[in-house]
This record gives structure tokens, C-alpha cells and sequence, in this order.
């Protein structure tokens, strides 16, 4: 038996070895640094770069969560991710539902509707702050002249960059909801077409229920995305106008209090307050996945 | 070529048997089926030829040489399986010769040998697609070439038929036993179909629940189940068995008394009686019984009546018999010569003196 | 070409097509589906289209009201400008040389963690694909703090290294690769061991050409991220602008040409056409890797 042996050991030598690469990455980059945040947690920055953080304990923790920025820093990202995410959804949808058929060109309108998944953050940025200029913009065009300018403005700002994320989330909406239709099963609409279900009713008692595991999935998947998007608030807005325009969402936050405030303790301490929101998102999304591993029976 | 011989082998998997004690041995040269229900143990037996399964205990041998400890690579052994597995990605020449390429045989010599193999298996004009481009039958027959190329001591073969319609799969059985009857190769081949391996074995060795039954050549299998479970288990319809006692010759059942040319070695008592279907006929006299069901064959029909005491018996009618109907109440009569016993409680065959 | 109608049903043939009314009726509804299609599309492209149509004005033009929606005189001295004095010719070689890198070794180490995990046995199996997949809940921007002061002790700030190193194992393309080896049947497996082939040649032989469809799904996706990465480049490019990417390159661009709007947003337009490229060849790959999990 003892070949045996040496040939089931050799095999799982040779797991570890192919896993190692991915599992040194992992530990290095994601597990010891996220491990870390609750360390840098209780240890204060003091304000002058260069000298030893102390131990505080919970004392920081405390601090940041009772402070009024991180609360409204709360309520900005929670506006921004219901802004977004619901509408981002529903014009998806819309698009999806539109080109599902095949018709002359349908092809094109598709490649159109997908186009903004390739786009990134800081395009859609330069784009879209072009557009919102008021200067070289559309607003004076359009007779929308808010002062101060839009992306200024304590009540314009968020909605504008909001806006930006609903166009760019658009595409993945899109792809999303047309692969959702297409696996529906083509029985149960035949079905309800031959009990003589017209469009309209059939959208809303039939496509939209069997579509529901879909738009569960994007809401989740969404979700994620809104929570972790700041770059166009960072080329558009900046560091010096986002908290008083109320745009300082969790993770520009952390940005700031890492890369402006150079306090990796605040940063911690909203670091562990991001993960735990999204947390439970991921945990939903990870479900999804799951089920795709029972469907492939192992 | 090669004796493949299984020597108290067993294998457990998380702690049942799969197979419990196995001794065999398969003859050089011999295509020997394993035959027995799904869950009976016959692929695992082949599986620790091919090296795929460690042997739990005993040992495994190929040509007097222990494999238990031998890579599977190294046991010079080919097999085909169910699903034939073929690499869809590669032509039929690449999966022919794939064998080849690891033993690093030279590039001439592994496009002859390929070409050989495709020939015989009448797939010479097909070395250029892809498996996804061939009927079933004749991804099968790749399946064989891939085997045949390496010219190995033994074939496995697991159930290669089976994923074939009823008609190509009669002719391909004779296609793979005039195959292995010409190369001579030692093959084990694994089926749960009894009418392949009637007429594909030299021998079948008979598995039940990880247990040998019986190992016999073809009609002797037929003819003399060790048990209650081959008699069974080979025929189509199988030997009926029906509750019956016994006291020196005379066989008793459902009252009528059958007297047999030479009585079992055992004492008065209760027994089962063992009935091929054509050793039975619907006569004037003899067992009573009920028709409940006439399956019409053609050429001829099978009478499926019952018991008194409920137990079914099914007699064959050649053509042109009269038909009974539903219902209606009829005798058997069995040929005596041709009644088996057996133990009531172990199923084991009675000897019957001469 | 762009996506295929073949995952599309036909439209459904009405049993009483002859009937004029009824055709007639169909007619008018195609019509508004196709109007219904182009407002979406007029939508969706607007501000790209507007960023090319400024990106040929003169800044001078761009300010005129109402806004000119055709470039009727394109100047095409933008995107010169773009390319020399923006330095976009090489933040495109920084951001080709920051993904291939990562899209390469994503795809190394997804391959070998996947094969591990669907074709070998091994203590910890389990235990270690949850490890995996816990990676999935933990996003980039919590880790950064720590990873800033990792990189920067190893002295990584400013380099391709610091740059890729952190995102060339990936949890989610292990999943993806895991479930397209799972498909491969163990038969084909078993069948190359008894031929003597040993698990890394059956890996390159057999296992990545039949996994290539989610090879390519998983190469895009990776692709996509890496093009994209925003926050990471922009805290470890500092202000040293031989290794600054593209997206972070756009920034400046947009800080340091505030009266030249329409460099930046030629810029633009440079950054984004190599995705798009990338969308329509690779459109059907994307799609898959991006609803892996939403439907079955």
C-alpha cells in the first residue's frame, strides 16, 4: 500500500502547489490587510504625520461612529445607492424588454444597450462633467442654471452624480435583465399568450414574477456597485467640496481619510463599517453563485 | 497478452463493500463477461484492473506480476468506457494516437499504427474530424481504435454498448467479438445485459451485491445456475421458481407430484423448483394455474399464468399453439429432465444424482 | 459583428396573420418598438456622441449657445494634443502593459487553483474553497490601507509591480474555471491517466483547450476590471507619470487642461475606443461573465 500512498501524497502536493500562487496573493492583498483594519482600529493617527499612533481602544471606533460627517457620510451614500440602483434597474429592464425580439438590427441596439459596461468611471466622469459645465454645458441651454453650479450645489450635486452612475450601470442592467428573459422558459409565455394574456397584462403577471430571481440578482449586484463607486465624485467634485456638498459617500471617506488625512485609523474603522454593509450583499450574491455550483452537481 | 487474476480482492468505499472477496481469473486470450445488476460491483472490479480503484484487500495481478502497487500507466492496459471518452477538441487521428504521443513512439510509426487501427475499425476516411462529427456507432468504434492502437496485455471495456440504438448495437457485439477472437487479446468486459453476454463471453462471471456468483461458460450458466439468483438473473424471460417440496425424487407443487429422474442428496422437506419457460407446456393435465397475461412475440408467446398459490409461471408457446385466453384455467405440465432444485433457503443449486 | 439573434426566439407567428386588421395592428406596434429602441439608444449614446462632437470644436465653439450638436468645421488638432502633450501615448502603453499583466496572471493562477479544486483530492478541499470564495465578500477599497503601506515597504510605489501584483489571483474567475472544468467528465480524465499522461500535461493538453469559452469569458471580465481600475492606480501612481494608467492620466487631463476641453475630451475618446473594440468582438463573453449567477 505503500505506492498507494506515495502517489496520494504526490497528488496533493501538487494541490497546494497549484494553489499557492492565487493563496499568497490572497493572504497578502486581501486577507492580512483586511484582517488589519480592526487593528488600525484602536490605534489614533495624531495629526501630525511622522509620530507613533497610541492604543485607544474602541475609543476611536466610538468617535468616528458618533462623529457628524461619518453620519452624514451615511445618509449620502444610502440616498446615492437608492438613486441609483432602482433606476438603473427599471431603464435596464426597459431596454430589455424593448429588444427582445428579433428584428432587423436588433443586433446594433444591443451592442448600444450593453456599450456603457465598458465605459469607466472616469470617462463617464469627463463626459458627463462636460455636459454639466456651466459654461460649455447643456444646463444654460436647457435654461437650468442653479446657483451654485450644479456640481457645486448642497442639493444638485448628489442627484448629478448619480446620474452618472445610473447611465454607467445602465449597460450592466441591461445585459443582466436580457440574459434573465432569455432563460425564461418559453412554455409558460406560449402558455399565457394561448389563455389570451395581452402585453401589457402579460408583462406584469407573467414575465415580471418569472423574472424576479433576475431582478434580485441585479438589486444585489447593483447594490455592490453603488456602494463602491467614487471616482466620479473624486474628478468631478474633490476633496475640498464633497463634504459640503454632501457627496462624501463611505468610500470617498476612506479615500480621504487615507490618502488627504493620512489617518489610516478613521480609515479602518468606515473600512469595517463598508464591509459589513456590503457584506450582507455579497453574502446574497455568493447564494447565486452557490446555486450555480448545485446546478453543476458536485 | 495476458492472465489477469483477482486473488481475495475487496474494496470498500466509506466503509460498504463494493466487492467482497473476489477470486477470479481470467485465461489469457479469453473475453470474459462480468455480468450482474447496476450497483453489483462489476465496474469496480474493473476499475482495479485498469488501476483507477486501489484494491481495498487481496491482490490484483496481470500476467503473474502483483499491479496493486503499478501506476496505471504502467499496467499495459487499454480501456473503453461507457461514455467512450473521447477529447471533442481533438480529430479522430489525434485521439487515436493519443496513447501514442505519451509513449513517445516515433511520428511514422504512430501514423501507421493509427492508420491500421482506423482501418480496422473502418474509420480510415474519418481521421480528420472531430468526434462531435460522428454518429454514435461510430464514435464507439473510435473508442475501440484508441484501444486497439497500443496493442495492451488486457481490454476493459465498460458496457460499450449501451449508449447504442438496438440495432446498431447487435452488430457492433459482433463486430468487437470477431475483433478480440482475431487479436487474442485478454478482455473483461462489463455489462448488466445478459443477452450480450451470452453471446459475447468465452466465460461470464456472474456478480451480485460485490459477491461472485458464478463463473461458467455461456451454456453452462444456462443450463446450471449455481443459484436461485443466475437462474434468474440469465434468460429472457428468466427460469421461473416456484415453492415446492421435495422427498427423495418426487418434487411436489401446488399439490400435483412430479417425478424426477434422480432425487436430490438432501432430506424431505421444502424446496424451490427451478422452471426454464420452454421446459414448461400448457398440457390437458398438470399444475393447475390462471392466464393472467399472453405476451405475443411472433414467432412465438409468452403464457404468463398463475398459481394457485399466486405464485407467477411463465411458459413459452412456439407458433402455431393454441392461445389461451385471459382467465382461462389451464395446466402446466414441466419436463422433468429439465427441473431444477434448489435450497429453499440459501437458493443454492441442488445436485441431482444420476 | 455584434451579438447573435440565435438566443432569440422567432418572433411568434399569430394564427390569424391573413386578417388586415390584425396586421396592420402588428405593423403599428413594430413601429413603436422601434421607436421605443431608439429613444433608448439615443439615450444611452448622447454623451459619448457629445464627447466626440466637442472633442472636434474649438473650446471657443463648445461655450456657443445653444450648443452645437454637429461639428460642421472638426478640428482634429485635439487629439494630436491629447496624445503628445496629455502624454496619453504612453499612459495607453501603462495601462496595455498594467493589463495584460493582471488579465495573464489572473488567468495562471485561476486556471491552477481551478484545476485543483475540480480534478484532484486533498486535505482541506473544502475548507480551502471557502477561502476562496471568501475572498468574494471582502471588496478591494476595505483593504487599501494596509495595502498601501505593504507596497510601499517593499518599495513598490510607482511601479507596473505595485500596480498589478495585489489583483493576479482572483476568487471569482477560480469559481468560473472551477465550474467549466467540473463540465469536463472525469472519463476523459481517467482515460489520459491510464495513456500515462500526468495531471499538468492533461491540464494543457485537454482541460484548457475544453474550458477555453469560459477562458475567454473570464479574460474579458479581467480585462474590463483592469482597464477600469480607478482608485487603486490613482494612490499608487502618486504623481510620477511613467507608470500612470489611463483612467488616472484622464484626471490630469481634465485638472491640468480646464480651458482645453476638448484635449481632455479627446482623451476620453482615445481611452474609451479600445474597449469598445473590445465589446464588440468579445460581446458574447462578456455577457457570460457577467450574469454568471444570475441565471442558471
Amino acid at each position: 500500500m505503500s505506492a498507494l500512498r506515495s502517489r496520494r501524497h504526490r497528488e496533493w502536493g501538487l494541490a497546494y502547489l497549484l494553489l499557492a500562487p492565487a493563496l499568497l496573493v490572497f493572504a497578502v492583498f486581501t486577507f492580512y490587510p483586511f484582517l488589519r483594519n480592526f487593528k488600525l482600529a484602536l490605534y489614533q493617527n495624531p495629526p501630525y504625520p511622522g509620530l507613533p499612533a497610541h492604543y485607544v481602544g474602541l475609543h476611536q471606533v466610538g468617535s468616528v461612529l458618533a462623529s457628524t460627517s461619518f453620519h452624514q457620510s451615511l445618509v449620502s451614500t444610502l440616498l446615492y445607492v437608492v438613486m441609483v440602483v432602482p433606476v438603473g434597474l427599471i431603464g435596464g429592464l426597459l431596454l430589455a424588454v424593448a429588444a427582445h425580439k428579433a428584428i432587423r438590427g436588433m443586433a446594433w441596439f444591443r451592442l448600444i444597450f450593453s456599450s456603457t459596461v465598458v465605459t469607466s468611471v472616469a470617462v463617464a466622469a469627463v463626459v458627463f462633467g462636460t455636459l454639466m459645465d456651466p459654461v460649455v454645458g447643456l444646463l444654460p441651454w436647457l435654461g437650468i442654471n442653479p446657483h451654485p453650479a450644479i456640481l457645486e450645489n448642497p442639493t444638485w450635486a448628489l442627484p448629478a452624480v448619480s446620474l452618472i452612475a445610473v447611465w454607467q450601470f445602465l449597460g450592466l442592467s441591461f445585459v443582466i435583465m436580457t440574459a434573465g428573459l432569455q432563460s425564461l422558459p418559453d412554455e409558460v409565455l406560449e402558455a399565457a399568450r394561448l389563455d389570451g394574456a395581452g402585453g401589457w397584462t402579460m408583462f406584469w403577471r407573467v414575465t415580471v414574477p418569472l423574472l424576479s430571481p433576475t431582478l434580485f440578482f441585479g438589486l444585489v449586484v447593483g447594490t455592490i456597485y453603488a456602494f463602491q463607486s467614487f471616482g466620479q465624485i473624486d474628478i468631478l467634485i474633490g476633496p475640498q467640496n464633497s463634504q459640503f456638498t454632501h457627496t462624501d459617500v463611505l468610500l470617498y471617506s476612506v479615500y480621504q481619510a487615507l490618502s488627504i488625512q493620512d489617518n489610516p485609523g478613521v480609515a479602518a474603522v468606515l473600512s469595517i463599517v463598508l464591509f459589513t454593509i456590503l457584506l450582507v450583499f455579497t453574502l446574497v450574491q455568493l447564494r447565486f453563485l452557490e446555486r450555480r455550483v448545485t446546478y453543476a452537481g458536485n | 497478452m495476458a492472465r489477469v487474476n483477482f486473488e481475495g480482492v475487496s474494496k470498500a468505499f466509506d466503509g460498504a463493500l463494493a466487492v467482497d472477496d473476489l477470486h477470479l481469473d481470467v485465461h489469457d486470450g479469453e473475453l470474459l463477461v462480468l455480468l450482474g445488476p447496476s450497483g453489483c460491483g462489476k465496474t469496480t472490479v474493473l476499475r482495479m484492473v485498469a488501476g483507477l480503484e486501489d484494491p481495498t484487500a487481496g491482490t490484483v495481478s496481470i500476467g503473474d506480476v502483483i499491479v496493486n502497487d503499478v501506476e496505471p500507466k504502467d499496467r499495459d492496459v487499454a480501456m473503453v468506457f461507457q461514455s467512450y471518452a473521447l477529447y471533442p477538441h481533438m480529430t479522430l487521428r489525434r485521439n487515436i494516437e493519443f496513447p501514442l504521443r505519451q509513449q513517445k513512439v516515433p511520428a511514422a510509426e504512430r501514423a501507421r499504427r493509427v492508420d491500421e487501427a482506423a482501418g480496422t475499425l473502418g474509420l480510415g476516411d474519418l481521421l480528420d474530424r472531430k468526434p462531435g462529427q460522428l454518429s454514435g456507432g461510430q464514435r464507439q468504434r473510435v473508442a475501440l481504435a484508441r484501444a486497439i492502437v497500443r496493442d495492451p496485455q488486457v481490454f476493459l471495456m465498460d458496457e460499450p454498448l449501451s449508449n447504442l440504438d438496438a440495432t446498431l448495437r447487435i452488430q457492433t457485439r459482433a463486430d468487437i467479438v470477431s475483433l478480440q477472437r482475431r487479436l487474442g487479446t485478454t478482455t473483461i468486459y462489463v455489462t448488466h445485459d445478459q443477452v450480450e453476454a451470452m453471446t459475447m463471453g468465452h466465460r461470464i462471471a456472474v456478480m451480485r451485491d460485490g459477491r461472485l456468483q458464478q463463473v461458467a461458460a455461456p451454456q453452462d450458466l444456462y443450463e446450471r445456475p449455481a443459484n436461485t439468483f443466475v437462474a434468474s438473473f440469465l434468460g429472457s424471460p428468466g427460469m421461473n421458481l416456484v415453492p415446492a417440496s421435495v422427498d427423495g425424487a418426487v418434487v411436489t407443487v401446488d399439490g400435483t407430484r412430479v417425478e424426477l429422474p434422480a432425487g436430490p442428496a438432501v432430506a424431505a422437506g421444502p424446496v424451490t423448483v427451478g422452471v426454464r419457460p420452454e421446459a414448461a407446456s400448457l398440457a390437458p393435465e398438470g399444475i393447475a394455474a390462471t392466464v393472467v397475461l399472453v405476451e405475443q412475440l411472433g414467432a412465438e408467446a409468452h403464457v404468463i399464468c398463475a398459481l394457485v398459490d399466486g405464485t407467477r409461471v411463465v411458459v413459452r408457446q412456439e407458433n402455431r399453439a393454441a392461445r389461451p385466453d385471459l382467465g382461462d384455467a389451464v395446466a402446466i405440465r414441466v419436463d422433468p429432465a429439465q427441473l431444477l432444485l434448489f435450497d429453499a433457503d440459501t437458493g443454492a443449486r441442488l445436485e441431482l444424482g444420476r | 459583428m455584434p451579438a447573435t439573434d440565435a438566443a432569440v426566439r422567432p418572433p411568434s407567428s399569430a394564427p390569424a396573420a391573413h386578417r388586415p386588421p390584425r396586421r396592420r395592428h402588428r405593423r403599428l406596434r413594430l413601429v413603436l418598438r422601434y421607436a421605443l429602441l431608439s429613444i433608448g439608444a439615443v439615450v444611452v449614446l448622447f454623451p459619448l456622441y457629445m464627447a466626440v462632437v466637442n472633442s472636434l470644436l474649438a473650446p471657443s465653439q463648445i461655450a456657443h449657445q445653444p450648443p452645437p450638436f454637429f461639428p460642421l468645421h472638426p478640428q482634429w488638432g485635439s487629439y494630436r494634443k491629447a496624445w503628445t502633450e496629455g502624454d496619453l501615448a504612453v499612459y495607453l502603453r501603462n495601462s496595455a502593459i498594467q493589463t495584460t499583466v493582471i488579465v495573464a496572471g489572473q488567468l495562471v493562477t485561476s486556471v491552477l487553483a481551478a484545476y485543483a479544486f475540480a480534478f484532484l483530492e486533498f486535505p482541506l478541499k473544502r475548507t480551502l474553497f471557502v477561502v476562496f470564495l471568501m475572498t468574494l465578500m471582502i471588496p478591494f477599497e476595505v483593504t487599501i490601507a494596509t495595502n498601501l503601506s505593504t507596497v510601499s515597504s517593499l518599495g513598490w510605489f510607482n511601479t507596473f509591480p505595485g500596480l498589478t501584483v495585489p489583483f493576479l489571483a482572483t476568487g471569482f474567475g477560480t469559481f468560473l474555471l472551477r465550474q467549466a472544468f467540473l463540465q469536463i467528465p472525469r472519463d476523459l480524465r481517467e482515460a489520459a491517466q491510464l495513456d500515462g499522461y500526468g495531471h499538468l500535461r492533461f491540464l494543457w493538453s485537454v482541460a484548457v483547450p475544453l474550458a477555453r469559452p469560459a477562458l475567454a469569458a473570464l479574460g474579458v471580465f479581467s480585462f474590463l476590471s483592469a482597464w477600469n481600475q480607478y482608485l487603486w492606480p490613482l494612490l499608487v501612481t502618486g504623481n510620477d507619470n511613467s507608470v500612470r494608467t489611463v483612467q488616472i492620466g484622464l484626471k490630469q487631463l481634465i485638472n491640468t487642461q480646464l480651458d482645453q476641453i476638448n484635449v481632455s475630451l479627446a482623451g476620453t475618446v482615445i481611452a474609451v475606443v479600445p474597449l469598445l473594440v473590445l465589446l464588440v468582438v468579445f460581446q458574447k463573453q462578456l455577457v457570460r461573465s457577467l450574469t454568471s449567477g444570475a441565471v442558471k
